[in-house]
């Protein structure tokens, strides 16, 4: 009897403490499957952040440490500058990422440190309860933006894969999304090949993953889903920004 | 090795490279950037790493990445960066992650003076944490508490703060690095490491850093119960001057207590003088305050800031037995040594 | 013995420089020494002071609050510290800069031509040595011999050419005070 599936290797085994409906658990299982493939589970270190992205951490079969809001890319570089030959990532949140920690990721970007970032992007800030994030799109309702996102009180929302492929040092930029088999198919290869970057030492890597939160969207797992197709992809556009050779 | 000349700056940075420092993370900042410029050109030659960050918040953190990689690392600042620090020594702390903070005081905001100053002593982050922060009172003490810094902070697997006043950082004086404090043994080895779970026996995969067994409440209670008095116990400083005979007694830190022994010089048949001088601001030495004797109706507490921040721990040592008076910057100047003296004369008259 | 020193220009003029070199070769004679800086936020043209002091004993504050040598390059130098001198103490005034007069009886006052020299010499960036050397000359703290070897010692390499020449300057200080004490 042949197997087809099983869970990846580089997970620990722990139940997943995810929302029902929210696509962390296909992102970490994306990540976790990559490094199986690269066979690198042994000389990897996870860099969590805070945030649900954090939850990372706990089900990951590798070494891991928890970094203070968004300084996980400063983290990293203390840690990948100690073991240049171990493979090291970020895994954040738009609110990590794209608020408080934009100065660190733009900053790693621009050394071209050699790690890697997947950064989720579910348009909120997830385990605090549903607050406006960078990311959150204009007419989008949160805790903090009742009536609706209006771009002329706080900005539209910010593009970080477009942002950080300007930057030379970025050697990596591909934003992705797991709403459908098929996305998370090159999900899955976005970001094997953003690990591959590190090895190769080429730069700084960064998949941007659209990802759902179901719970603090008010929808059901498949609206949302729905909705990143609808309303997130046109806004956040998927394809690479920047590849190496 | 002779005595040389060096700026304090230059001298605590290679007293940390000579302590086996290992890796530095910093930011320019007023009275402190020759650290980072010393780095910057020593650690490179000496198979270390200088790397200049964006900004305190995240020098700091790299430090925190650094530690947990089992790097002897450090990092230093001024007031204005610390507080931006701050979170994460708190984070390294409760995770017990050790790590050498270098802090040379200066006065105001950022867009405040540079002079020196002692502004910081009260300084702490969020989490109820405590860590033993050294007050150098000349060159070759900064480079001495600097270079131990790094085996107590190992030690004790807890972060060492030095806190220097600018003064400190910025004169040159003599420095023998010969007469370094010796090397700690049997430190505990960096089985937490992070290289990678292959790098562990069993592959083991590293998550918490705490001690096997314990959550962050548990370590909290194991430092609060067990840890910090063990530090208290072994790692207390403090000089004590003739306070046995005195009339009144100073109580400072740093070049504030420099300024006291020319004081004390000055004012020799005229006043009784003794001196508390913690060198430890944490652990601070309460009990050095029970050596003083009977005739003693004062104490003075010059300090290079306007209100006074370590005479509140100076009342706590005294429990109510003498008054203790603060002396400080003026409206237009810092503390002087004749500030002192004036202050101690007032004292002294209103007694008698 | 306890000399205390406090050398004042505008920033760019050197005061720190040679308060250094007063400070490197106190150290090396076995003396005990300290060397203070205070100068503004600018880089250049600020006012600029260090405080050396040189004692055979262990020394307390490095601060100082009186002088017994006041160097003083500039006009705003010479009225900020012209006061500090103890009793019986040494002014040293740059009289090429400054126009006024000191009008204390109770200390010793010596007025040096340094930038007159200086472009006598060819090296008007080198008012600071002029100074240092009538400073050898009245304190005889350190010797001329031990502030050549420094020289030597700082000015190698490519910078070697430039060692002789300071030496002159230090040297034609070192004259100018000599002749008028």
């Amino acid at each position: 009897m042949a197997i087809v599936y099983e869970r990846p290797k580089s997970l620990n085994g722990a139940p997943f403490t995810y929302c029902p409906g929210c696509t962390h658990g296909i992102i970490t299982q994306q990540v976790a499957a990559a490094i199986d493939e690269l066979g690198i589970v042994d000389d990897t270190i996870c860099v969590g952040c805070v945030g649900c992205g954090g939850y990372i951490a706990w089900f990951m079969d590798t070494d891991a440490i928890y970094s203070l809001h968004g300084r996980a890319p400063a983290n990293a570089t203390g840690i990948k500058r100690m073991n240049p030959d171990k493979v090291v990532f970020t895994y954040q949140g738009d609110g990590d990422l794209a608020s408080i920690g934009t100065a660190e990721i733009v900053q790693a970007a621009h050394r071209g440190e050699k790690i890697t970032t997947i950064f989720v992007n579910n348009a909120t800030y997830g385990m605090t309860g549903g607050q406006m994030a960078p990311t959150t799109l204009v007419g989008q309702k949160t805790t903090t933006s009742p009536y609706g996102r209006d771009a002329a009180h706080c900005g539209k929302p910010i593009r970080m894969c477009e942002l950080l492929s300007t930057i030379d040092g970025a050697a990596f930029i591909q934003r992705v999304a797991v709403n459908t088999p098929g996305n998370v198919r090159k999900a899955r290869a976005a970001i094997k090949r953003a690990f591959q970057c590190q090895i190769e030492g080429k730069g700084f890597a960064l998949v941007e993953v659209l990802s759902a939160c179901p719970t603090n969207w008010g929808k059901t797992p498949a609206a949302a889903l729905d909705w990143i197709a609808s309303d997130m992809i046109p806004y956040y556009p998927l394809g690479n920004f920047k590849d190496f050779q | 090795m002779a005595k040389v000349l060096m700026k304090g700056n230059e001298a605590m940075a290679e007293a940390a490279i000579q302590a086996g420092c290992q890796a530095f993370f910093g930011y320019p900042i007023t009275p402190q950037s020759e650290i980072p410029e010393y780095f910057a050109r020593e650690l490179p030659k000496r198979g270390g790493l200088f790397l200049q960050a964006e900004s305190e918040l995240a020098a700091m953190n790299m430090v925190m990445g650094a530690s947990a990689s089992g790097a002897r690392v450090m990092t230093s600042t001024s007031g204005p960066g610390y507080c931006l620090k701050l979170e994460t020594l708190a984070a390294m702390t409760l995770t017990r992650l050790p790590a050498v903070v270098v802090v040379v005081m200066r006065s105001g905001p950022a867009f405040g003076t540079m002079k020196a100053a002692q502004e910081d002593y009260r300084m702490n982050g969020n989490g109820g944490y405590k860590v033993v922060t050294f007050a150098p009172s000349n060159l070759q003490e900064a480079a001495e508490m600097v270079y131990e810094a790094f085996d107590i902070a190992d030690q004790y697997r807890n972060p060492v703060v030095v806190m220097a006043d600018g003064m400190i950082g910025q004169m040159m004086e003599g420095v023998d690095y010969d007469k370094m404090p010796p090397k700690r043994t049997a430190l505990p080895p960096k089985t937490w490491a992070l290289h990678g779970r292959g790098a562990r026996a069993g592959k083991k995969p590293q998550l918490l850093f705490l001690p096997d067994g314990m959550g962050h409440y548990g370590a909290k209670h194991y430092c609060e119960t067990q840890l910090y008095p063990e530090i208290i116990r072994n790692e207390t400083r403090v000089e004590i001057t003739d306070v046995e005979d005195a009339d009144i007694v100073l109580a400072a830190y740093g070049t504030a207590a420099r300024m006291c022994k020319n004081v004390i010089r000055e004012l020799q048949g005229t006043v009784r003088l003794g001196m508390i001088r913690p060198k430890t601001l944490w652990p601070f030495p309460y009990e050095a305050f029970e050596q003083i004797g009977p005739k003693c109706k004062a104490i003075v507490v010059p300090e290079i800031n306007i209100i006074g921040q370590m005479i509140d721990d100076v009342r706590i040592a005294s429990a109510g037995r003498w008054p203790a008076h603060h002396v400080g910057d003026s409206q237009n100047d810092f503390l002087t040594p004749n500030r002192i003296r004036d202050k101690v004369l007032a004292v002294w008259e209103g007694l008698q | 013995m306890i000399q205390r020193i406090l050398i004042a220009g505008q920033g760019g003029q050197g005061a720190l420089r040679i308060g250094q070199m007063i400070a490197y070769t106190a150290i090396q004679k076995g003396l005990e020494t300290t060397w203070l800086p205070s100068y503004g936020a600018e880089m250049r043209g600020g006012t600029a002071n260090c405080s050396v002091i040189v004692s055979d004993e262990e020394i307390a504050c490095p601060m100082l609050t009186e002088a017994d040598y006041c160097l003083v390059m500039n006009t705003p130098s010479f009225r900020k510290f012209k006061d500090m001198v103890v009793p019986g103490g040494m002014l040293v005034i740059n009289s090429s800069m400054i126009a006024e007069k000191s009008d204390r009886q109770d200390i010793r006052t010596l007025y040096v031509p340094a930038d007159a020299i200086a472009d006598e010499v060819g090296n008007k960036r080198g008012v600071n040595m002029v100074m240092l050397g009538a400073y050898l000359a009245l304190a005889g703290t350190v010797s001329l011999e031990a502030i050549y070897a420094y020289i030597d010692y700082s000015f190698q390499g490519r910078k070697a050419a430039f060692a002789e020449p300071n030496k002159e300057l230090v040297k034609r200080g070192y004259d100018c005070a000599r002749e008028c004490v």
